[in-house]
Order: structure tokens, then sequence, then C-alpha cells
């Protein structure tokens, strides 16, 4: 197709990015890649111990230090606000959470490895560290609080003195005496504990901040690596340093992922930006590899007890799960959500399961504070649901596809109402289940499986459903669940005189491509080729407002706002043309980027319209103001609920214990797909973040709350030899209640594949009689298990 | 404060540097080449590879110092003016990016990899891509975007 036909950059074409000329030629610009004039450079020294009173901070001779601008500690910090949580959630009887203060800078206490402690401003950062190393902290430790069923336990200095047994909320959701109802007429129980690791999200780029104060107009610059600057700029301005939106500015430039860690207030963005106005000079720090370890939120956390009744014809009955949730030392922006309305909420899973009952009770440790990372909350009920699922088929000698396949919510029950306060809006599970099976070859898998044993190998397959709620809203029903903050998403379209367009979502783009999928959004409704339009996010000076990128929304919910502002665009477009062709406003038809007035050739380009609404002329200025911009909010009417089916194939030497994945095989329900090649680079990188935390990936901290695993020396990233290629493929149903019928990608590789990679792992090793292996599965873990239970059956 | 001189990018370039300053350092900071990123600190993630005298290195794991008299090619002397090189135009054309951030190392570590290797294996690439973490792409299309970029070269 010739390269201005719009129908080779439209809605479903496989357009290549057009962010990849400046990424791959080095011209793009992180915040790290940014210089101030006559800027100075922080570096923060953090608590190597997790748990003790600050007795003395003596900075006599970093102050002295050469180069040395500034030392702050937790005294300077002491009438500043804390970092603000987003969420506030109610437990049983209503109680509240506890909601301690997080200070900037430690106050007279430690809570983890890596609490910063103080800060040193000088002109290069070398001189900073250098100085850093001179601050002498007297501590008096503390016993640390790691494990959280000892912390629940209390006893010695809970980590917060409102938290005397360390919990932070004791929450609940579903019936529980519907449930109990449900075991005691079950036919079959089938019971699991397990844990879901504690990840570090890991964006490649390290977190990094400018702050910048303007004395002559009073106004700040924040530069920061965010998900979302609008959500900073609230957050920080008016929460924490009482800085108004119109003296503040933030700006997230090109971003090197986030995977939800870039999405949370984070000290050193307030610290740079209040010292900025101290030192008068702009203030730069990054985040070194290992600070990120022990300072970026990390994910998961959960030690779970879930229970499954199923009837003799091996219908699931109900469901009840315990989960513990740690929060670390603090409660990081949307912490709360994440183990109760992103999990608790998402364990009907795929199927109709009558009657479940949860209970997950948030417990404060001598940690890294967790929050959302990539899936949040639904990777972890989803390993719980499947693995679980998985253990009742083995117990009940049946095949695991076909106990999912009858349990399924079937494609006539959508609109779906859950137990667990969700409606469903549609999907097929069936299909992609269908499509799963054949894509991994179904047929052939016995084969596979004889010449891995000719080989000395066992081999095993796995397979796990999932579902996601993306695009978390409406502002509503989450405000009455303890949001803080509304979940819309808002947009505005920009027509120019000369009929280009520039677009100005309040999503952010950091590896989601949205520059390229956004403009064929445009390109496709507007019928003008890709090249004239732009997509401009990532600075509150710029982009009227946003919410930001998270939670797979940006095209569900950023994408729809767009829409909305085009909807405007034409439909005001439509009365200048009426005008223009002298023809009533309803006759007007709008087609291929021409408004025609319906049943004749009389007709104006899109171009004419946008040159006649900045230079009225012959204008119908009565009714119709000048000008060709409009901006839109939208609000969710439910979340979206992409859905899917993966299978997996492993071989594991029974010498080694190492697990080699064979293949891979999704099949997506995404709704409408607008980009495919975006589309499944997505779902390429969630599944390899998640077979990385079925098999390499996990945090360990000892039992002093000493960090064991604070640099890729120890905690294991996946890397390209250690996945294979995969099959991906798609059905759709569309969403019901968007424009564009999209649902959202960017979490379902991380949420189906941990469960499906571990029930491939626990076929292959069932003929030992293994019946569960904890993440991730290492050789080690692997091997242990084989000789368990080798030496449990002599 | 030592001085090095070395060619970067086909352009002579000097520097005073101290003595424990790090070849990424004098590229972004001294010389402003900031498409050369930094990942870590423990020389793994390989987000800052450059060539040095045609060979891919770590430019967080050498001295300044050691580069003098070097011969230094970083992701922004890669294209040839606006016409990308060959690797270059493989990752975009099988999106093998998607943030950015670990592409230049990525695509330079490529380069040296398949280097009169037109028909290196998917194993091999794979292998090859050891010292290269991309926490975005699941690495499917970075493999395609190799092996595609391999036989380009080889043209
Ligand atoms: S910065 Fe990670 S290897 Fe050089
Ligand atoms: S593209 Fe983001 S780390 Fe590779």
């Amino acid at each position: 197709m010739a390269p201005n036909d719009v129908g080779s950059t439209g809605i479903g074409a496989a357009v290549r990015r057009r962010e990849d000329f400046r990424f791959l030629t080095g011209r793009g610009t992180y915040t790290d890649d940014i210089n101030r004039p006559n800027q100075t450079h922080a570096v923060l020294l953090r608590s190597p111990h997790a748990h003790a009173e600050i007795v003395a901070i003596d900075a006599k001779a970093a102050k002295a230090s050469p180069g040395v601008v500034a030392v702050f500690t937790g005294e300077d910090f002491k009438a500043i606000n804390g970092l603000p949580c987003g969420w506030l959630v109610h437990g049983k009887n209503n109680t509240p959470m506890v909601e301690p203060k997080h200070p900037i800078l430690a106050d007279g206490r430690v809570r983890h490895v890596g609490d910063p402690v103080a800060v040193v401003i000088a002109e290069t950062k070398d001189q900073a560290r250098d100085a850093a190393e001179k601050i002498a902290v007297t501590y008096k430790e503390l016993p640390a609080i790691v494990d959280m069923k000892a912390a629940l336990k209390g006893g010695g200095t809970p980590v917060h003195d409102a938290a005397a047994t360390n919990l932070c909320f004791d929450w609940e959701l579903g019936d529980k005496a519907a449930t109990d109802a449900a075991f005691a007429k079950a036919a079959h129980v089938t019971k699991l504990d397990l844990v879901n690791n504690r990840l570090v999200p890991n964006a490649m780029e390290p977190r990094a901040a400018i702050g910048d104060f303007d004395r002559a107009t009073g106004e700040y610059t924040l530069y920061t690596t965010s998900q979302n600057p609008h959500v900073i700029r609230l957050l920080m301005g008016a929460f924490v340093l009482g800085i108004p939106e119109h003296k503040l500015r933030v700006v997230a430039p090109d971003v090197g992922g986030g995977f939800g860690s870039k999405i949370y207030h984070y000290a050193e963005e307030a610290i740079v930006t209040w010292a900025a106005k101290q030192v008068g000079r702009p203030v730069k720090w990054t985040s070194e590899r290992s600070e990120a370890f022990m300072s970026d939120a990390h994910g998961r956390d959960h030690v779970t007890h879930v229970e499954l009744a199923l009837d003799k014809d091996g219908k699931f009955l109900g469901m009840r799960c315990e989960t513990l949730a740690n929060m670390g030392a603090y409660l990081s922006t949307f912490a709360p959500c994440i183990p109760t309305y992103l999990h608790g909420t998402l364990l009907a899973g795929n199927y109709a399961t009558p009657a479940i009952y949860t209970n997950v009770k948030a417990v404060f440790t001598n940690t890294v504070p967790v929050d959302a990372y990539r899936g949040a909350g639904r990777p972890e009920a989803t390993f719980q649901i499947e693995r679980l699922i998985d253990k009742a088929a083995r117990e009940l000698k049946t095949d695991p596809a076909e106990l999912r396949r009858k349990n399924y919510i079937k494609p006539d029950q959508f609109p779906y109402q859950t137990p667990v306060a969700l409606v469903y809006d549609i999907g097929n599970y069936d299909a992609t289940l269908d499509q799963v099976l054949k894509l991994s070859d179904a047929a052939g898998y016995a084969q596979r499986k004889a010449a891995s044993k000719a080989k000395g190998k066992l081999r095993g397959r796995g397979i796990a459903s999932y579902i996601e709620a993306c695009g978390i809203a409406p502002s509503n029903v989450v405000g009455s669940l303890g949001a803080r903050a509304g979940l819309y998403e808002a947009a505005t379209v920009r027509v120019n005189p000369t009929g280009n367009v520039v677009v100005f979502t309040g999503s952010h783009s950091h590896g989601q491509g949205h520059e390229t999928t956004f403009a064929q959004v445009v390109s496709d409704m507007l019928g003008i080729p890709m090249e004239q339009v732009e997509i401009s996010h990532g600075d509150t000076n710029r982009v009227p407002f946003g919410m930001g990128t998270y939670g797979s929304r940006s095209l569900a919910v950023g994408g729809t706002a767009i829409v909305k502002s085009l909807e405007k665009i034409i439909a005001k477009s439509k009365k200048i043309a009426a005008h223009m062709l002298e023809a009533a406003e309803a006759d007007i038809e709008f087609k291929d980027g021409k408004f025609t007035v319906a049943g004749t050739d009389k007709s104006k380009t899109f171009g004419e319209i946008a040159l006649a609404a900045y230079v009225p002329h012959k204008y119908p200025l009565e009714t119709v103001e000048p000008g060709l911009d409009e901006t839109s909010f939208y609000d969710p009417k439910n979340f979206t609920f992409p859905a899917g089916c993966y299978v997996c194939e492993v071989e594991i030497d029974p010498e080694t214990g190492v697990v080699e994945v064979q293949s891979f095989s999704a099949a997506d329900d995404f709704g409408r797909i607008v980009n495919p090649m975006i589309v499944e680079g997505q779902v390429h990188g969630g599944l390899v973040q998640g077979i990385g935390q079925a098999l390499l990936e996990t945090c360990v901290y000892d039992k002093d709350g000493q960090l064991q695993t604070g640099s890729y020396m120890d905690y294991t990233m996946p890397r390209a030899g250690d996945v294979p290629s995969f099959k991906v493929a798609h059905s759709v149903t569309a969403c019901t209640h968007n424009p564009l019928g999209v649902k959202g990608c960017g979490e379902a590789g991380a949420i189906g594949a941990p469960p499906t990679v571990i029930n491939a792992i626990v076929d292959a090793l069932s003929e030992y009689g293994v019946t569960h292996i904890d993440m991730p599965a290492t050789p080690n873990r692997i091997w242990k298990a084989i000789q368990d239970a080798k030496a449990a059956r002599h | 404060m030592p001085t090095v001189n070395l060619t970067v990018n086909g352009k002579a370039v000097s520097a005073n540097v101290e003595s424990r300053t790090l070849l990424v350092n004098l590229l972004r900071e001294n010389l402003a080449l900031t498409g050369t990123h930094v990942g870590c600190d423990t020389s793994q993630c390989g987000a800052c590879v450059v060539h040095v005298d045609g060979q891919s290195v770590k430019a967080c794991t050498m001295l300044a110092v050691q580069a003098d008299g070097a011969k230094v090619t970083t992701i922004e002397g890669l294209a040839n003016g606006d016409t990308l090189h060959p690797m270059q135009e493989a990752f975009r054309d099988n999106h093998g990016l998607q943030c950015g951030f670990c592409t230049p190392g990525m695509v330079m570590s490529a380069v040296c990899l398949v280097k009169d290797r037109p028909n290196i294996t998917e194993h091999e690439v794979r292998e090859g891509l050891e010292g290269n973490i991309c926490r975005c792409t699941g690495y499917h299309n970075i493999v395609q975007a190799v092996l595609a970029g391999a036989k380009a070269m080889g043209r």
C-alpha cells in the first residue's frame, strides 16, 4: 500500500513504530540524559539496617568535604508531610487500615535496608558520594520483623507503634456462610498452600529525578521517571510540599520501562524539588541499580492457603482463601488496593464458582514497600486459582483442560455477576482454550513426551486460564472502596489550521508505543495520514490533565478519551461543513476524511474544514465558535476483562533439576486490536516476566532483614537464553462498553505464565508424586523435590 | 587530571578525566553522547555496550583512561546519517524494542555478535546475547531482529 494510504496505518494494521528511530539512534531523552544549567548532584545515604533507632547523625565532615553544597537529614524534613497513600482500605467491621507516616527522610527510626537517612548535594556525583561516606550515623539496632506470620504475633518493637501486631488491615470479601455451606456439601475438597514470591520490578532504566526552581516566576519543575506525571504533581504538590499546581510542572520524558514501579510518588522526587529551592540550583539524582533494589517498590509477596470445593461431577461449588500480604515498611502509593480490590475481586477467575470467600491480612515488615508490579494482585489471584484447579484435576484423575472447560462461564452467561463484586461484560473462554490446544499441538504431546523420556528427560505440560480486570473504574465505585483519586483519563485533540492534529493525552508511554497506536486511531477516525498526527504526553505544562498509565488502561481508558474528543471534533466539523455546503447538518456524512452532503458529490475535506475553523470567513459564527480543539474526560463504566488460555511444555533433567521451557503458547482475547505487532510484543514481554517469576526471580531477605538479592549478581533476571520463542494467537470478543471495543493487553503474559509453567513442572514431576513446587522453581528446589519424593518412597 | 585522546564516532576527541572515570561517563557526561545507557552497577545488563576498536565492550567496565588511543563507536555513530544500519533497521522492522532503554546496547552487541555470521542460529543468538538484559520485549522479537539483521548485514 502507498505510505499515505490510511488503510495501511489505520486500526488493525501492524504499523512500525514511530518512536523507534529516536531510540535506535541514541536520541531518546530519558531523565538522566537531561542536564540543567548549573545543576548539582544528590546522593542519598541509606540505612544499612532493617530496623534501628537513629541515635545521632554527625554530618560535619561531610559538609566540609570538597564540592559539597548542602547536607540534609530527617530533621530538615520534620515539618514536611510524609509520602501519601492513595487508597484507604477498610477491613472487617469497617475498621480503617493503619496508615503510619512515611517520612521523606527517616525520622528517628529506620524501617528497612535502604530507608533514606540523609542527602548530600554536591557539585559532582562523585563528590556527593565521597561526602555521603563521611556522614557518621549512630544507630541502635532493633530486632527486624521479616516473616509475616511471626510479625502478626507481635512482641518486640513493631514496625510502627500504631500497629502493635504489625497488622495494617484485616479485610474480607464474599459470603462466608454461603461458602462454608458449599464446602459442607462438597464431594471433594482440594487444599493448597502457596507463596507468591516477592519480585523486584527492574525496569531497565533506573529511576531518576531533577528538581529545578525558578526564582523569577516561583515555578518548580520536576523531571522524573514516572508513568503518571499529573499524579505526581498532585501527590507531591498538594500532599507533600504544598506547591499549587500552577507553580509546579512535572515532566516525565522518555521513560525506560515501568511495570508499575514508576507509578508511585517516591521520596527522591520530593527531595530534589524541595532542595532545588533550598540550594538555589537544580538538583539531580539518578538511582544506581543496587539502590533500585532497596528503594523501588517491590511486587507480589503473598502467602496463601486456598481451598476448592467440588461436587461429584467436578463442578466447582466454592472457594475460600486466606492470604497474608506483605506491605513492607511503609504504605506505597497504591499498596493497600493490590491484595484487596485487584486480587480478592479476581478470585472467580474464568469460572462460574457460585460461592467465594477471601480474607486478606496486610502486614508491615522491615522490608522495602510492596506495591503494584505488572499484573498487580491479578497474577497472585490467578496463580492461586489455576494451581488449585490443576491440583484438583490431578486428585480427581481428570484432564485439567476439561475440568476448566466444565466450569468456565459460558458465552451466553454474560454479563456475569461474580460472587466477588465484579461484573464481567463479555468473553469466550472455550474459544481461547480450543485455540491454545491447537496452537500447542495437544495431539502430538504423547510423542514428544516419549521422545523426552528416551533422552532421559522428564516432560511436562501445563495449562492455565486467566482473566484480568483492566482500566480500574468507575471513579464512583472505586471512590466508595477507598480510592483517593478518580480513575478517568483526559485527552485534548487539537486540530491546527492546516489540518494536522496534535493529541495531548494523559496516558504515558514507557515502551507501549502510544505514539504509534494512538496515531493509528486518529488516522483511522479522521481519515488523515498518520504523518499528520502527533501524540504529546508526559508534560503537565502541555497536557491539560491525566491519570497516567497502569493496569493496562491506556487504550481502553486513555484511547477512549481520545475517541470522545475526536467525536466532538467530527460533530463540530459537520456543523461547519453543513454551513459551507449550504446543507442541513443531518445530511452531512463523514467518511475517509471527507464531509459530503448525502447523495451528492458536494464535499469538503477535513483540511478545508480545519482552515475554515481558524479563518472563519464563510462561517456560522452565530452558532459555532471558531477553532477546532476539543477536550474530553472519560470515566469508564466498568473494568475491561481480557482473558486467555496458555500452555507450556517443559523438559526437566532429573539428575540436575534444570528446567528447559520447550514451548509456550498463548491464546488471548484482548477485544479489538489496533496494532497487532505491538500487542504481540506486550504479550512476549509479559510472558517472560511471568516465566521469570516461575523459574528465576525472587527477592530474598535474611532473618535480620538484610536484602540478599541486591544486584543482578544475586537476583536472576531472565535472559535471552532462558526462554523460548513464543506462539501467540488472538480471538476477539469486543469490549461492550468502550467505543473501540478494546480491553488492554499489557499484563496478560505476567498473569497467565506463572501457573502455566508451574503446572507443567508439577506435571513432569508427578511420576514422583510431587504435587506442588514453590516459585521460583530453581534447579535446587526441583532436584530436592525429586530427592525428597524418592526418599519418602523408601 | 589525566588527559585522554581517542576517536569517537570518527571524530578525534580529548578530555580531562579523573582516573576513576568510567568510559561510559566520559561518553555520557563529557561528550554528551547519551545514547549509551547505564542500567546497572555490576556489569550485568549490557545497556552500556559500545565498540572499542571493533569489539563490543561494556563501557561501564572500562576506565576512560584505558580507552586512550582507541577508536570508539557508540549507537550515535552506527547509522549513516538518516539511513539506519541494517541491524537498526531489523530492530525497527521486527519490533525488537519497546522502551528503548536496553536498545543501544542490544544493537551494538548484536552487530558484533553476527559479524560475518549471516547464518547464525536462534540458539546462538540467544546464547550470544547473554550479557544484555531487556525487561520489556521478552527477547522474542529481539532474536527475530538479530537473525534478520545478520542476514541483511551479510548481503
Ligand atoms: S551498565 Fe550494566 S553492564 Fe554496563
Ligand atoms: S526495550 Fe525496554 S528494556 Fe529492552
